[in-house]
């Protein structure tokens, strides 16, 4: 099967701490387009596997591969201005900016030191912003401090930074823990909108919300992959009920 | 009067603390002070400079240096050597029994100048030095750190030693830096006389314009895109490292300008004082000047200017009146800012000293609960730069 069909190309990525492999051997294909959640226990090494893939960790042995270019020697800014953006597990945006500073901060351009002293805010940042936040449903929070969000509106606002970096591939850790019911469908919903033009992978607990975005279901358990398939296929799997989903 | 308060007005808010600092430095105080109090003032003012950079590096990047000597004292020596060189004609130093190379080097039995100070008879050698030496320094050592996620206190404290380690290295090699006295009776800068009172009030100008010049380069730095990071760096930097940025470039940047202002600021004092000496490059000089930042506010850039004009008057008075209680005053000034006044006197100013004042009630509270103030912004990097990177 060539790589070349495929946007990003995991395979045989094992990372060890002290001989304890957190990630062992695990191979994984996403499509263009494609919307992946990756479910698991506590421990199934879900977000070391974005770690890895996001040039966190750096991985013992495997390979990344993304639109052709190998991940496993880069830095961390490198993956991510090949196209590849992450969100973390708790809300990380910068509370002392305002919204508008928060996404304005994460437009792709003049990212270097000199690039960054003489950044201008031209017309397409202006219109990126806010198409951005009439996405995230924050047009009339720009000019508050980040800080003062609700806890939901935090995370949106993350999201939001994401898709400022116009990036290929979202890897998105846990985007609705804490979040009300409401909430969670309209991130759903956002999600369902974002994936058009882009590739997502989320990791997620809450099985409404997964079943309601996921094109294909990853099963990690022990840090290997367990089963991978449709959401009615790996709910139905007694291996995934033994290890996950029966208790 | 009405049209100078409408003027006024016009004048965006952020500029207007420096047009009024500028208005203090160039009107005022050339009024109201003799020669020999604005010569001090001069000479405050060096120590501006690095309070300056500090605001940056250490109010807006989060990175701590308790070196700034350093940097301080390489463009203070590089301003000295030329100088010395230019005081050490053959003539004048015609009883030496090797005439022409400076005095120090005479005594400790040196017969020819050493090769690192040949460069040093050239002024525009000199001034590319003064600019280029401290921030290549400031360059090498900290990519080395940052590249390597070294952040925090640790970084603190090993600039701290770089400062121990210079000053050691300056005072053991007597013969080729003047050891302990330093590089002492500066006359002339191209013949023209620096020990005059017309020189010195010339300098004194020179020192306040180029200081303007830096806060402006400061304030454009932190109005872009680049200070718009710094903040989020504090408190946030995975984030930034994860939106493309490498934070170890934009933190060498930040760190590398504070150097260049601190040698700036060294080589100034250097032509106002007539002499450089050891101990403006140690510890307790480099902690100093974190004092006059943080007693300014280490977010104001006018501030740390104030601050840093403040506490050498009070060090100049009180070190007179109480020679022995002067450091204990010192100390206790620091510590008392950080605690109760996180942002200085800028902070006081800005929030019309309420909110401090509830701070300071706030921190009393607390200590009589034997129980730690409330966290500060400073903390949160703190405690992320320590994480080992797996």
């Amino acid at each position: 099967m060539s790589k070349k069909n495929f946007l990003l190309a995991v395979e045989g990525l094992t990372v060890s701490f002290d001989g304890f492999k957190a990630v062992d051997d695990v191979s994984l294909y996403v499509d263009p387009g494609e919307v992946r959640v990756i479910i698991g226990p506590n421990g199934a090494g879900k977000t070391t596997l974005l770690d890895l893939i996001s040039g966190k960790t750096r991985a013992s042995s495997g390979t990344i591969d993304f639109k052709g270019i190998e991940l496993t020697h880069l830095k961390e800014h490198q993956i991510v201005r090949e196209g590849l953006a992450r969100k973390f597990q708790t809300p990380s945006i910068y509370e002392d900016l305002t919204v508008y500073q928060n996404l304005e901060v994460s437009f792709p351009r003049g990212r270097g030191v000199f690039g960054s002293l003489f950044f201008r805010r031209t017309p397409d940042v202006e219109a990126a912003v806010q198409a951005v936040a009439e996405e995230i449903q924050l047009t009339d929070a720009l000019s508050m401090q980040a800080g003062l969000l609700s806890h939901g509106q935090k995370q949106w606002l993350e999201i939001g930074m994401l898709l400022m970096q116009q990036a290929e591939l979202l890897m998105l850790d846990e985007p609705v823990a804490g979040m009300s019911v409401k909430e969670r469908q309209q991130t759903a919903e956002l999600l369902k909108r974002i994936s058009r033009n882009r590739s997502v992978i989320v990791i997620e607990h809450d099985m409404e919300f997964v079943r309601a975005i996921a094109h294909k279901v990853t099963v990690l358990h022990q840090g290997k992959v367990l089963v991978e398939g449709s959401m009615d296929k790996v709910q139905s799997d007694p291996r995934v009920i033994e290890a996950y989903l029966g208790h | 009067m009405t049209s100078l308060l409408e003027y006024y007005r016009r004048i965006p808010a952020s500029w207007r603390g420096l047009l009024i600092l500028a208005l203090v430095l160039l009107v005022v105080f050339p009024l109201l002070m003799g020669s020999f109090r604005l010569n001090l003032v001069g000479k405050y003012l060096c120590f501006a400079y690095v309070a300056l950079g500090l605001v940056l590096a250490w109010g807006y990047g989060g990175i701590l240096s308790l070196g700034q000597g350093v940097f301080f004292g390489l463009g203070g020596y590089c301003m000295a050597m030329y100088l010395k060189l230019e005081a050490s004609d053959p003539v004048s130093t015609a009883i030496q029994s090797t005439p022409g190379i400076p005095d120090f080097m005479d005594w400790n039995q040196l017969t020819e100048l050493p090769w690192f100070w040949e460069p040093f008879h050239n002024l525009p050698f000199t001034l590319l030095a003064i600019l280029v030496l401290p921030t290549l320094f400031a360059y090498v050592l900290s990519l080395a750190m940052f590249r390597r996620r070294v952040g925090g206190v640790y970084f603190a404290i090993i600039t701290q030693a770089v400062a121990l380690i210079l000053s050691t290295l300056i005072i053991g090699q007597q013969g080729y830096t003047g050891g302990v006295n330093g590089i002492t009776d500066l006359k002339t800068l191209e013949g023209w006389d620096i020990r005059t009172d017309a020189a010195k009030t010339v300098l004194y100008f020179v020192c306040c314009g180029l200081l303007i010049v830096c806060i402006v380069a400061s304030q454009f730095i932190l109005k872009s895109k680049l200070g718009l990071l710094l903040v989020a760096m504090r408190d946030k930097e995975e984030r930034v490292r994860f939106s493309g940025y490498s934070v170890a470039d934009l933190k060498v940047f930040v760190f590398c300008v504070a150097a260049l202002f601190s040698a700036i600021g060294g080589a100034l004092f250097t032509l106002q004082v007539g002499f450089m000496s050891p101990s403006f490059v140690g510890i307790v000089p480099s902690v100093e000047m974190v004092i006059f930042a943080a007693v300014g506010g280490r977010l104001s850039l006018v501030g740390a200017i104030y601050g840093c004009l403040m506490v050498n008057f009070g060090k100049t008075y009180f070190s007179e009146a109480f020679p022995e209680l002067w450091l204990f005053l010192m100390g206790g000034l620091f510590i008392g800012i950080v605690m109760f006044f996180p942002n200085g006197m800028a902070g006081l100013f800005q929030s019309g000293g309420r909110e401090s004042l509830k701070q300071l009630w706030r921190g009393l509270i607390h200590m009589r609960h034997h129980d730690r103030p409330s966290p500060r912004v400073d903390e949160a990097s703190l405690d992320s730069s320590l994480e080992p990177r797996s």
